[in-house]
């Protein structure tokens, strides 16, 4: 995989894990919205850290469909799960919350399933699903 | 707030945004290699073609859902807790979903990282 594909990939690492911790932020900032209010959660946008979070995923979502114009989702996933560990790690400096032993074990199996799925080529080879399908449709037109 | 409305959205969650990956997938294989394409048609060519496939419309009506329901979750719970339970759970369904609907080999080497990932995920969330 080139380097620059590697970068797409961290890309959408980081910013996921940054943009999530500081949506969490700023909902905290706001409290719990009760079910019967749900709507609340549209003025949560004003917050700023809420819209921080809001900017981060959305370069995170760049990156994200990048990454999937030229891989597959069953790769993607999993070799962008590392997020999760960056995330535990800022939740526990910045968020203060709890990063408790058990927690730790979840991270070393999310990296070893990270790490599992980054040996194997990205991409299904032949017969995209797309192309199966305009196959079909021109059978079938024909 | 407690665990039964903690789970509710967090089950929301995993529902609207498997839905959303796999027509995200879909969509940007239709697009083709984001950098190719970039080269061929400018970033206006690339946004437009994004931005004007329907498939890319329906993901994102399903990402919105799972963005508010996600909020609501956050509002009650851990952000350590909520993103890895939500996103467990995903990881198993999103690789059933791959191989049925968009027909990607998921080999044994991705079912073991998509277990790994969920398992994982699960203890950071239990």
């Amino acid at each position: 995989m080139s380097v620059r594909k590697q970068l797409v990939l961290m890309a959408t690492v980081v910013f996921g894990a940054l943009g999530n911790v500081s949506l969490s932020h700023g909902m905290k900032q706001i409290g719990a919205i009760s079910a019967a209010r749900w709507t609340e959660a549209v003025s949560a946008l004003l917050n700023p850290w809420v819209a921080l979070g809001v900017l981060l995923l959305l370069a995170f979502f760049a990156a994200y469909l990048s990454s999937l114009s030229w891989a597959d989702l069953s790769y993607v996933l999993p070799a962008t799960s590392l997020g999760y560990v960056l995330l535990a790690l800022l939740a526990q400096w910045w968020l203060h919350e709890n990063v408790t032993p058990r927690r730790w074990v979840g991270i070393l199996l999310i990296s070893c399933g990270v790490a599992v799925v980054s040996r194997a080529p990205a991409l299904t080879r032949k017969s995209r699903p797309e192309a199966a399908q305009a196959e079909v449709e021109v059978t079938v037109n024909s | 707030m407690n665990t039964v409305h903690t789970w509710t959205a967090i089950a929301a969650v995993v529902i609207t945004s498997t839905a959303g990956d796999v027509l995200i997938s879909r969509a940007m294989k239709q697009v083709g290699h984001v950098g190719e394409v970039l080269r061929r048609r400018g970033l206006r060519g690339l946004l437009g073609m994004v931005l004007t496939n329907k498939t890319f419309l329906l993901a994102l009506a399903c990402m919105t859902l799972s963005f508010f329901s996600f909020l609501v979750a956050l509002s009650w719970a851990d952000a350590s807790l909520v993103v890895p339970a939500s996103a467990s759970l995903a990881f198993v369904t999103t690789a059933v979903a791959a191989k049925l609907f968009l027909h990607e080999t998921v080999d044994r080497r991705r079912w073991l990282a998509a277990l790994l990932v969920c398992a994982g995920v699960a203890i950071l969330a239990i």
